[in-house]
């Protein structure tokens, strides 16, 4: 086999399995309609697997001091999210596991922007330029830069 | 024969079953603004019973609480206005960026129809934008003013 014939058999395959390489971060969508009402009536309806279940227990105990708004819930509301949340949070599956990378245990993150796993994702990515462009206007608002991100797809990086 | 019978029975039937649709939706859409009337009734209802000197709702006091920079409740939300537009036939955005539907009923029928959403937000945006639970006369004021556009 000479050189050429290695070479395109090699990128063959390089091409097959480069979907499976990137396709990495893409994240189970939320179905459920009230989430998607009560959540995503002011913000992106984020991906329980992106915080851990002691994430989503301390933000939804405190909704009237919610990212600086209050977001108060009926009781039997917040307790039907907090549910939800909490059984799809990211120490429930293994995609959630590589964002939870470099986490301490005693740390309890209430922003995904405060993961290790998301800083560094973003840091080297994004200029402070890009940030404060008035169409992005919150590092909530992910779907500026992905734009398919409320599907749970976040590879058009 | 029995096929086109039929064919034709069920086209009388739709036929018969339109101005119905057409009237279900109007009655569905009159119901919407009824309910923001009919809230703003019991509003007018229960500040009667507790302030004497209650002269009616006023459209002018709403759209004043409406952008007024209060600063009084969470520092990122001062005003109505942090988030929807100064003009109510316009949407707004929420700081997360998510776009706000218009908040004049004129150009967003579906505002202010369901009893359990109004109370939700003017709870919470209340206390956002204010610190404080609003009034039953600012909760008035504010719908008459959302009304009058």
């Amino acid at each position: 086999m000479n050189l050429i014939q290695k070479t395109s058999i090699l990128s063959f395959f390089a091409i097959l399995i480069s979907p499976l390489i990137q396709a990495d971060e893409n994240y189970r969508p939320v179905k459920d309609t009230v989430v998607i009402s009560e959540c995503g009536a002011c913000h992106m309806t984020f991906q329980p697997a992106m915080l851990p279940q002691r994430s989503w227990i301390a933000i939804m105990s405190d909704l009237e001091n919610h990212f600086g708004e209050d977001a108060l819930l009926s009781e039997q509301t917040n307790q039907y999210i907090k549910d939800y949340l909490v059984e799809n949070a990211a120490d429930q599956q293994w995609v959630g596991a590589r964002l939870l990378r470099g986490l301490s245990n005693s740390i309890t993150p209430l922003r995904i922007t405060e993961l290790p796993y998301w800083e560094k994702e973003h840091n080297e990515e994004v200029s402070t330029r890009e940030w404060n462009n008035p169409k992005v206007g919150s590092k909530a608002n992910c779907v500026a830069c992905h734009r398919h991100a409320e599907r749970g797809f976040y590879d058009d990086d | 024969m029995k096929l086109i019978t039929s064919k034709i029975a069920t086209r009388k039937k739709t036929g018969r079953r339109l101005p119905y649709t057409g009237l279900l939706t109007l009655l569905v859409l009159f119901s919407g603004m009824s309910n923001a009337n009919e809230y703003l009734d019991q509003l007018h209802q229960q500040t009667k019973q507790s302030d004497i000197g209650f002269s009616g709702f006023s459209a002018t006091r709403g759209e004043s609480l409406f952008v007024t920079q209060f600063g009084t409740g969470k520092p990122n939300t001062p005003a109505c206005t942090s988030c929807h537009d100064k003009n109510p036939t316009l949407p707004g955005k929420t700081r997360a960026g998510k776009p706000i539907e218009p908040m004049a009923i004129s150009v967003n029928p579906q505002r202010y129809t369901d009893t359990a959403k109004i109370n939700k937000w003017f709870g919470r945006n209340c206390r956002s934008v204010l610190g404080r639970e609003c009034t039953l006369i600012e909760k008035g004021d504010f719908l008459t003013y959302m009304i009058s556009l």
